[in-house]
């Protein structure tokens, strides 16, 4: 193809999204929109997988038998998630052997949120509370980005991940409203994951180096910025409501904006994280990379019997 | 990166209820049939959004070209005597 032809086919495709227009897998599209929805869409991805893992830890130490079933739904949620997600992924021609080579070996990146540690039954509160609730925030406006296998997925994914907050903030009013040394580790799972929660929804704009083609594509419809208000400014009530405190002395309500002012958000710690360099970032991909190997004899194994059942038919016919 | 036979890919289509047609709702890798239907359950029916799941081979599936959408499916814009709007009647006849 000509390069004025390429342009021209560009031009179409732009014009498309702009009046709102769905891109389907087989259509044209320029290769710099393929390979950003993969970046996304596998990342995102991975994100569902590994954010199985801090929460996986507390499966058998659930407190009770609600909660127990109440965890392992949500757990199972993340597995669906990652799956409609992937398979989306797979439709711009990308394996999804490929994909998972690219999580085991560093080039793919997940959220940096869950490199953190649960370490208390409170954490799973918070991590239902806040990074669900930050999720959601994210994940509604791409219920309507310009890519349909990814829409449909987020479309699937929004109306699952409602359960998972409100599980989250069930478990943090529980522990709010019992003993003071409850109270004590619900407080205190705040302290830990209210930043990290801050950091999930991206860098500022300023240093976001993708946000501009990505509203282009509707990839994005609100800015990292405007996304992290939003959140601030609908949990901040709710920490009200449960009786703790969010750990920032710079919050404070601002009248004339109609928003919370907050503290300045540490990105050291953000970059050093998403560089490989959080609390648990190796003891993530260790459980992964093991997972998937330690595996490999029962797919092969499921693949043999498919294989041989499928001979054994084939010999039954003729 | 493995050259062995991988799970192949399968289309799940699901009847949300008796009365509705099924709809596409995705796809999931599978060794064989029966596990594509296992899987498909717990993918796509974990929340009673079924009561009848079909799973078909993506290699099976034949789709159109995007690419041909003029040949394909511009033949029909101008036909539009296959509308009942194309026909003009008076106000008086009712019921047609």
């Amino acid at each position: 193809m000509s390069e004025k032809e390429v342009k021209n086919l560009e031009e179409i495709f732009e014009a498309r999204i702009a009046r709102d227009e769905k891109i389907e897998p087989k259509d044209w599209m320029p290769e710099k929109y393929r390979q950003t929805h993969i970046r996304q869409m596998s990342q995102h991805a991975h994100s569902e997988i590994i954010g199985m893992l801090p929460e996986g830890n507390w499966i058998t130490r659930a407190p009770s038998l609600r909660r127990k079933a109440a965890l392992l739904a949500k757990v199972q949620d993340e597995a669906g998630h990652g799956l409609y997600l992937y398979s989306a992924c797979e439709t711009l021609g990308i394996s999804r052997d490929e994909l998972y080579e690219q999580l085991h070996s560093g080039k793919a990146k997940y959220s940096s949120i869950f490199n953190y540690p649960t370490i208390t039954w409170a954490d799973m509160g918070a991590i239902g509370w806040l990074v669900d609730g930050a999720a959601i925030i994210n994940q509604v406006p791409l219920c309507n980005t310009s890519f349909g296998p990814y829409a449909r997925a987020m479309v699937r994914v929004c109306k699952e991940e409602s359960f998972h907050q409100r599980q989250g903030f069930e478990i943090m009013l529980t522990l709010c409203r019992g003993t003071e040394e409850q109270k004590a580790m619900a407080q205190d799972a705040l302290n830990r994951w209210w930043w990290p929660s801050l950091m999930m929804l991206g860098p500022t704009d300023a240093e976001s180096i993708h946000t501009e083609q990505s509203m282009k594509w509707k990839l994005k419809r609100k800015s990292n910025d405007e996304l992290r208000q939003q959140f601030i400014d609908q949990t901040v009530p709710q920490a009200d409501l449960l009786g703790i405190k969010v750990p920032d002395p710079d919050l404070k309500w601002n009248e004339e904006t109609g928003h919370y002012d907050f503290g300045e958000i540490d990105w050291d710690e953000f970059w050093q994280v998403v560089k490989g360099h959080g609390p648990c970032n190796k003891e993530r991909m260790n459980a992964r990379v093991s997972a998937w190997n330690n595996g490999e004899w029962v797919r092969d194994a499921a693949m043999a019997y498919a294989e041989k059942n499928e001979k054994r038919k084939v010999a039954k016919a003729s | 990166m493995s050259e062995k036979k991988n799970w192949p890919l399968w289309e799940i289509f699901v009847r949300s209820k008796n009365g509705l047609e099924h709809r596409h709702f995705g796809s999931l890798h599978a060794a064989d049939a029966e596990m594509a239907m296992e899987n498909a359950r717990d993918v796509y029916t974990r929340r009673n959004e079924g009561v009848s799941i079909w799973v078909v081979e993506s290699k099976n599936i034949t789709a159109s070209n995007p690419e041909h959408n003029g040949e394909m499916f511009e033949p029909a814009q101008d036909k539009i005597y296959r509308h009942p709007t194309f026909y003009d009647l008076p106000d008086e006849v009712k019921h047609m």
